[in-house]
């Protein structure tokens, strides 16, 4: 695939991630953040962000498998997580963070572990795109032309 | 143009991502930056000791009351601006606000609040207590851009007076960072800063946390105090 075809793979395949709200303009920011004196900022950030995820996501696992459930704890864990999901620009997972904390403060243990259900899915689908996006712009580099975004 | 990369810009952040963030926004905008994930290690790296605050110099003048003005400097770094997160564990950025403007060297360091929530009360109270902006999470360049203006009125509210804290000035402290080039930036710029503030300074007397500005100082936030 030539360079050509594989930026338009990405412009189509970013405009995509934005269209379905995985992806807001916060994303974008961090994008414009980016330079040659840092570039692989994006990817170390989003990297950071998979890890702080899978972190919190095992907490909360966690938290809801306790006899009596610290909704404290829960809380804290699901604000961290709306925290960096918004500052990366990982709408859906953040919408998902607001419903939760919602759950927890009515103290619903089924709600919760339904929430922390559509986080995991929705985190795993997250992290699959992004993977592919920046899969595309390495193959971009690769083929010698810079990342058109 | 190096004066301008001069200013060195303290975050504080418990999250990782919002650190890595914050100091590419600052970096971008070509100022110093030091990271860290607490207000302690926060105070810790500004070099402020609880119990040495108002020792020394200040005991052997007045009453422990008033905060004179002390040549004696206990920051270990200069430090041109604070920027911190609200909600933190342990010592939230309020508790580290207070802290720095309770303390004798460190309250004229301007220090700035981002939250991701927008909560009028916590705002006005931030303000209150001596911040000088309020942001909203996610930190834009809009908003690092509201930060020069107070890192400059520092510069320039010392001219060639010792003061807390340690800002601009010369020789007798050990600060490392390059003095003679802010001394250039004092005559024309006065323009832009309060006269009230400046008024204040030149009086050399006992500084205490900023009220004579007027107006809305948050207009980074667009929520109405109701």
């Amino acid at each position: 695939m030539d360079v050509a075809q594989l930026k338009r793979q990405l412009i189509a395949f970013t405009e995509l991630l934005y269209r379905e709200g995985f992806l807001d303009e916060q994303f974008n920011q961090l994008q414009q953040l980016q330079d040659e004196n840092n570039p692989n900022f994006v990817a170390e950030v989003v990297t950071l962000f998979f890890e702080d995820a899978e972190r919190i996501l095992n907490e909360l696992a966690n938290n809801l498998d306790q006899q009596s459930v610290d909704f404290k704890k829960v809380d804290a864990h699901v604000h961290q997580l709306k925290g960096s999901s918004s500052s990366i620009g990982a709408q859906r997972i953040q919408r998902v963070c607001i419903i939760f904390r919602t759950v927890c403060n009515e103290k619903n243990v089924e709600g919760c572990l339904k929430c922390l259900q559509q986080l995991k899915h929705e985190y795993a689908l997250m992290k699959s795109k992004l993977e592919t996006l920046f899969n595309l712009e390495q193959q971009i580099l690769a083929a010698g032309g810079p990342p058109s975004i | 143009m190096e004066a301008e990369s001069q200013f060195h810009v303290l975050a504080v952040d418990d999250s990782i991502i919002d650190r890595k963030l914050v100091e590419k926004l600052l970096k971008n905008s070509s100022y110093q930056v030091t990271t860290v994930d607490s207000g302690s290690k926060a105070l810790e790296f500004l070099g402020f000791r609880e119990h040495e605050e108002g020792e020394e110099e200040e005991e052997a003048r007045s009453s422990s009351d008033s905060p004179s003005v002390s040549p004696n400097c206990h920051q270990e770094v200069e430090v041109n601006l604070i920027i911190t997160d609200y909600c933190m564990p342990g010592m939230t950025g309020y508790d580290l606000l207070k802290k720095i403007k309770e303390s004798s060297s460190l309250r004229n360091i301007p220090v700035v609040i981002m939250s991701s929530q927008n909560v009028p009360s916590r705002i006005s109270r931030c303000l209150e207590e001596g911040a000088e902006e309020f942001f909203l999470k996610p930190l834009k360049l809009s908003d690092v851009n509201r930060l020069r203006p107070h890192m400059m009125r520092t510069k320039l509210m010392h001219p060639n007076q010792q003061e807390e804290g340690g800002e601009v000035v010369d020789n007798k402290h050990e600060i490392q960072q390059r003095n003679h080039h802010h001394q250039e930036e004092q005559p024309g710029n006065n323009s832009s800063i309060s006269s009230n503030k400046r008024k204040a300074m030149e009086e050399g007397l006992s500084v205490s946390p900023d009220r004579t500005r007027t107006g809305p100082r948050y207009s980074g936030v667009t929520t109405v105090i109701i």
